[in-house]
This record gives structure tokens, sequence and C-alpha cells, in this order.
């Protein structure tokens, strides 16, 4: 009896890894709990450990091979003994061939920033490395930045944002802390009153919810209070909203709640071009600044622009597709969604505006608005709930300013409203989803 | 109302030979459960995180033959042998992990958010330390409701420094509550080590200005861990209030699926494994005793097999929830 080894998963995000090195050989004896190869992703290099007992049959996938697929055939163990009667299947066997490197998810913005100067260059890199980028280069400009959060130093990031900056830096710029959210989140604030420009990088924003009230009542509120005296130059930065199936607890999306807070700034890039050029904004500001990034985009690749200083400004919305028929608002992951959505629409004859607001406090409103009174049709996405969210506010927004424009009531695309449920099947029902924002999108253009 | 049951203090020297192979066999089987758990996580049959216990096994099954009827656990996120432990069905723990109809929250709450009041269990909690003032609150009720029962609270040394932990010790200390805290002190929090992130990294004492008990116990001998369990819940049933142990051991595993472990050597974690294996170590008692032969081993071996094999094949086939589920469980409705 053989035993097929697969391609293993090692993380929730996980779909392909590179399969760097095999340490068995055909005919070698394993037991279940032997390293038999080392794989690596984006994240991180694993050892992969054998389940079972058995003899080495076949190494399927040559060392080195890049964008394996999770689940696909790699090697298979002829099992307790028992010769395997039959040969590995060529069809299988082919799936697994060597291949050239699967490129990683691209996705090219619509419009060049009309920001940028002419002629400039760009490269491609993840969101991760850009915001990597934000921080080292802050850092090599201003000695008063400095890193601190759990697993940012040694561990080089818990999502890998923090690779290379211990060695850059060392321990004083780039600290390590205990877990200890409230404590940690409460010493940023303090060293940024006594004139530091601390970067706070939360594991998840979910575990800031220990925080919160430092974030809110010590960074936001000081200000104000102290009559202008007292400033919190500080970033409090980390994923934020849903990973993949990690529960309740681990997925939820704080863009609506810090965004209610007067004293706050709240970012929520979408691309790495805008993780990079607003988070070194973010680091510049004066004000404390709540700083969203989404773990699902960190390996994803963009254009960055080759420029010495990319800084974006906080506080402005950008058109990332024109269009005459709807306009879809969206921040952090749901850009992209939208804009999938609108090449589907642009496929019906719907032509949508997508508006990235990138920035939730201040809100852009006059783009919203702008575009708006061209396209008279409003559909908001974003992944938390609806109720008090982000797209009520701009809904506000514009019946306040453009009521007049409007030919239909606006839709919201949201989570559902329940707490985010681990099985698959349910998570997937509750996320907004490319397929719920066409839907809206029709809807408000009374297309059935 | 008449105070409940009273605690009797077991010594190492009094555990039967019955004793000595249920928590043999109730380690293998939480053995064998996290390792077929990691061999799904890497098929993609359960997503998200996943935090194995491989290692501890002897702090869950020495404590849980201490525990009467109505004592509550409540630990963090690395609670599937907790469950177990417990009693709670193999079966129902694998199709959580699964996320499928058959688990103990029927697929929503996944590795990290399951329960049982049946069996006490109070979850699986996601957040690092939230499980502190929760257990404290069940060790509150149950001072309230005068049942003669204690909560036991475990976290991990990386918890240990959570602000929530010591506004718990003084509160459960103030009003004496039947609470014993365990800490499985596996040494690392997530990448950290204990030196690098606690001031005092003998963490039995950090009750000490709360005037907290506390003491070091091996957790990797379940017979130790049998008896220190038993003087600190006599000491918290008794109407003494709260009492710390901690827990020496360690995690072979990373701290998630997705943990390289970068931070700590391949020898130092064999080392673990030759000469501290809580399983290896309850074997060589058991020998020494001539209370098992190969036989008997063989037997149980094949019986946890069995129940492990049933348990992922379960998980394996029970459905996904049905897609009304999405709406249940967020609200009760409110009594008449």
């Amino acid at each position: 009896m053989s035993v097929d080894i697969l391609m293993p998963a090692l993380s929730p995000t996980m779909e392909e890894g590179t399969l760097a090195k095999w340490y068995v050989k055909v005919g070698d004896t394993v037991k279940a709990g032997d390293v038999i190869a080392e794989i690596e992703t984006d994240k991180a290099t694993m050892e992969v450990e054998a389940v079972d007992e058995g003899v080495i049959e076949a190494l399927l996938v040559e060392a080195g091979t890049e964008g394996v697929k999770v689940n696909s055939l790699i090697a298979r163990l002829s099992g307790e003994g028992a010769a395997s009667p039959s040969a590995p299947e060529p069809v299988e066997a082919a799936k697994a061939q060597p291949r050239a490197a699967s490129p990683s998810p691209t996705v090219q913005t619509v419009l060049a920033d009309p920001d940028l100067p002419e002629g400039t260059t760009f490269i491609k890199q993840t969101v991760r490395d850009a915001l990597r980028d934000a921080m080292a280069e802050e850092m090599r400009a201003d000695d008063r930045v400095y890193l601190m959060g759990e697993e940012v130093a040694q561990y080089q990031g818990a999502y890998k944002v923090s690779r290379d900056l211990l060695q850059e830096f060392g321990p004083r710029r780039v600290i390590d802390t205990p877990i200890t959210e409230h404590g940690f989140a409460g010493l940023g604030v303090g060293s940024a009153m006594a004139g530091l420009k601390p970067i706070v990088e939360f594991m998840t924003w979910n575990f800031a919810m220990q925080a919160i009230d430092q974030i809110i009542n010590s960074a936001a509120k000081t200000l104000y209070m102290s009559g202008g005296q007292i400033k919190s130059s500080i970033v409090f930065r980390g994923p934020n909203g849903a990973a993949s199936r990690v529960g309740a607890q681990h997925s939820q999306d704080y863009s609506a709640w810090y965004a209610n807070v007067p004293g706050l700034k709240v970012v929520a890039p979408y691309d790495a071009a805008d993780a990079k050029g607003l988070l070194k904004a973010a680091i510049r500001d004066p004000n404390p600044v709540v700083f969203l990034e989404h773990e699902m985009m960190y390996g994803v690749e963009f254009d960055v622009p080759q420029i010495d200083d990319h800084v974006v400004p906080i506080g402005k919305a950008k058109v990332r597709r024109f269009g005459q028929h709807v306009t879809i608002t969206a921040h952090s992951r749901m850009v992209g969604l939208a804009l999938k959505a609108a090449d589907l629409l642009a496929q019906e004859g719907i032509e949508a505006e997508v508006i990235d607001l990138r920035t939730l406090r201040p809100l852009d409103h006059a783009t919203i608005v702008e575009s708006v009174r061209k396209t008279n049709r409003l559909v908001t996405t974003e992944e938390g709930w609806g109720p008090m969210g982000v797209g009520a506010e701009i809904i506000a927004r514009v019946v306040e300013h453009g009521f007049d424009y409007l030919d239909a009531p606006p839709m919201r695309v949201c989570q559902e409203d329940v707490p985010l449920p681990y099985a698959a099947n349910l998570e997937a029902l509750a996320l907004p989803s490319v397929d719920k924002i066409v839907q809206a999108a029709r809807a408000v253009c009374y297309v059935s | 109302m008449a105070r409940a049951r009273k605690s009797v203090e077991v010594a190492k020297t009094a555990n039967s030979q019955k004793d000595l192979l249920k928590f043999y066999r109730d380690m293998l089987l939480m053995r064998r459960f996290e390792e077929r758990a990691g061999q799904l996580y890497g098929m993609g049959l359960i997503g998200g995180f996943c935090h194995l216990y491989i290692g501890q096994e002897a702090i869950a099954v020495g404590m849980q033959s201490i525990q009467i009827k109505g004592d509550q656990i409540i630990t963090g996120y690395r609670d599937h042998g907790h469950m177990l432990a417990a009693g709670m069905d193999p079966r129902e723990v694998m199709a959580e992990l699964t996320g499928r109809s058959g688990g103990s929250s029927r697929g929503k709450g996944g590795s990290m958010h399951m329960f049982s009041i049946e069996a006490g269990f109070f979850g699986g909690h996601g957040i690092v330390g939230a499980q502190v003032s929760l257990g404290t609150g069940l060790a509150l009720a149950n001072q309230y409701k005068a049942n003669g029962n204690v909560a036991f609270v475990y976290f991990g040394d990386g918890a240990a420094n959570q602000g929530q932990v010591y506004e718990s010790f003084n509160m459960a200390s103030l009003w004496r509550l039947p609470v014993v805290y365990v800490i499985e002190n596996n040494q690392y929090a997530m990448g950290t080590s204990i030196e690098r992130s606690s001031s005092e990294t003998h963490l039995h004492r950090r009750g000490v200005s709360f005037n907290i008990p506390g003491e070091e116990v091996d957790g990797m001998d379940v017979e130790a861990v049998r008896e220190a369990g038993s003087r600190a819940a006599a000491h918290a049933r008794d109407g003494h209030g709260p009492y710390i142990l901690e827990m020496k051991t360690y995690r072979y595993r990373g701290h998630s699926m997705s943990d390289p472990a970068k931070y700590r050597t391949k020898e130092e974690v064999d080392e673990v494994k030759k000469t501290r294996d809580p399983i290896d170590h309850l074997r060589e008692v058991l020998d020494a005793k001539g209370w098992a032969d190969e036989v008997a081993y063989k037997a149980i071996d094949g019986e946890v097999k069995a129940i492990v094999a049933d348990a992922a094949e379960f998980a394996r086939t029970s459905p996904e929830p049905d897609p009304v589920e999405l709406f249940t469980d967020v609200y009760l409705e409110a009594a008449q």
C-alpha cells in the first residue's frame, strides 16, 4: 500500500510554495516525525515532517521547484512494508513536474497617480516590502522614529513586514515587546508625548482591542485636553480585517471603529505604492495615525514608483477607474474586489467608477460627491459590518452634499451582520464578494 | 447552603496501576490526535490557525485527574488537549477543526474556539490572557453559588505578561476565589523566549505581591502534575483562595502551523524529546513497576489509533454547516 505525500499548507493563506530541498532520497526509510523536505513560502522556510512510516518510493517534484501548489503530489511512500503494486500514475506525476515559477499575483493599477512626475519608472513590489521600505526610509531619515511590537525584531515580524530592520537599525530602534498590548501601546504613546515618533505594530488589530484605551483615551484626546500642549506623533499599524478562516476573534475590520474618533487619522491603503507613500506620510504626521493593513494583501505585487521620497498625502481618495453609470467606493482589500466587479459590469454595459478611499479619517467626501454628480448612483463596499459603518457614513455625506444628484437609493456591500464564522462555506457567505458588488451595482442601476 | 465536597490530596505514590495506564492512554490519545490534526492541516482540511499541544500532554491529563464534577476549565487557543482531557468526544473536536456541522461549535468556532458546558470546558479563547479574567469570573460564580467547585485557569508564559492577569490575581486573592491558575510555561511565547520577555522568569512567584502561593512543577511528569494539582485544588476548594502552579513544559511543534521556529535549535527540541518526553517518562515508570508489557502497550496503541482514525474520518465526512447557520446564535430570544 503506498501513501501519497502532498505539498502541505503551512499557513492560513498559503496556496503554493517552493520545494527548496529534499532531505531524503528514493529507498530511504522514514518514520513519523522525520524531516523529509524544506519548503519556502514568501513568509517563511519550514521543514516538512513525515506523518507515516515507510520507504520513499518516488520523489515527484525536483528540489528547487517554485510554485508547487498546496495538495499536489510531491512524493510517494510505500507504507508499512507492503510493496506498492501500482506505479505512480503518469497523470499525477505530470502534474508535479518542475515548472517555471508561476507569476506572483499582480494587480495593475488602472490609472497612474496624477501626482507622479512624467517618466517615473516603476518596480514590482509586494505590499509587505513596500511597508518595510517605508519604515526603513523614515528610520534612516529621522532618529526619533522607532518600531516596537511583538515579534518585530528577532522573529522579523509575525508577517515578515519588519524583515531586516533589526539588522539595519539594531535593538535600540527595533524593539521586541512581551505580549502585553495595553502596556506597550501606553509606552509608545508616552514616548511620543516625550517627543519620539514610535511605530507601534500590533500583530493584528484584533489584539489592539487590549490597547484601545491608550489609542483613544491617551493618544487621540490628549492634544485637545492639554490645550494643544501634549502631542502624540505615533503610528499604530498592523493587519486588519479577515484573513483566511482564523475565526471570529481574529477576523474583524476596525475601520469604522477608529474612523469614529476625533484626534485620530485613519489610513487603509490598497496597493503597494499607497502602502509605502501613506505609511511615510503617517510616520511624519504630527498626529496619532491608525494604519490598517490587510494580511491577504501582504504578498500581492504592484507597481511602486521609483522616486526618492514617495509620500502620498493623507486625506485624499483616488479614482482607480473612471465610469459614468455607478460609483463604487472601497478601501483596503475591497478595492481589488471592486475593480474586478467593475470589469464584470463593463461586460454588460455598466461602467463603474471605482474610488479608493485610502484615508477614512479625514474622509475625502468631495471626490465621492463629485463622482456621484456624474453617475447618480452609489454602492459602498467594506469588509466590516454595515450598521454604523464606513458605508453608512459615506451615504450620509453624499446625502448631505449631493442629495439632488442621487437617482437611486445607495446600497452597502459589507460583511453579514454576524461574527465571522470559521467553516469555509459560512465564511464565504459572510464576507463581501465580487458577486455581491456586481449585484448591488445592478440593483442601483435598476438592471435585473 | 452546605459546603460541598472536600478535596482529597493525592500523593505521587498513591497512583494505582489503573490510574497510570489511563494517564498513558489519555496522553497517547492527545499525541496521536494532534499529529493527525497537523496532517489534516497540511492537506488543507483544517484552515486558519492550529496550535498543537504535542509535548504538553502531562499537564492536561494530570490536572484533569483531580477535578470533580462541576469544576471548570478554561484556556487559550492551544486547547485541543484540554478538550480531550475534559472528556469531549474526539469526533466533535476534530470536526470543529475541519469546520463541519459535527463539530462542537457546529463549525462556527474552529481550532481556537471550542466549548462544552457539559464537560465544564469554557473554551478555547483567541486573545492572549483574556481567559485569565474570564476564568477568575468562573471562580467568582462558584463562590457566589457556594457550590464547592474550583475553576482551573490555564495560560502560557506569554500570557503571563498581560495586564489583566494581574488585575485578576488581585481580585482573586482579595476575595479568596476558588481558582487554580495553571501556567503552562513552554518557554516560548510564539518566537520570544521567556528570558527575552519576562523580568521574573520564575512565574510561580508572580503571585507574591498578591499573597497567592505558587509552586514550580515538572510539567513533563504526569504524577508530579497530579500531586501538585491536588494540593492546589484542596487549597482553593477549602476557601483559602487562589493558587498558582507553574508547569515547566515544552512544545515540540511551532507556535502554530505557520511558525518556522527559527528561534530555537533543532538540537534543543531533540534533547527535550529524548530526555523529557512525558509519554516516554510514564512508560519508564510503568516498566519499572512491571505494570505494563508489550501486549498492553500494543492494545492501548491500537485503541488510540482507532479512535483517532475514526475522528479524522468523521471530521472529513461530516457535512459543512447548513448556510442558514450563518445567522443563528447571534442573539437569544428575550424571555416574554
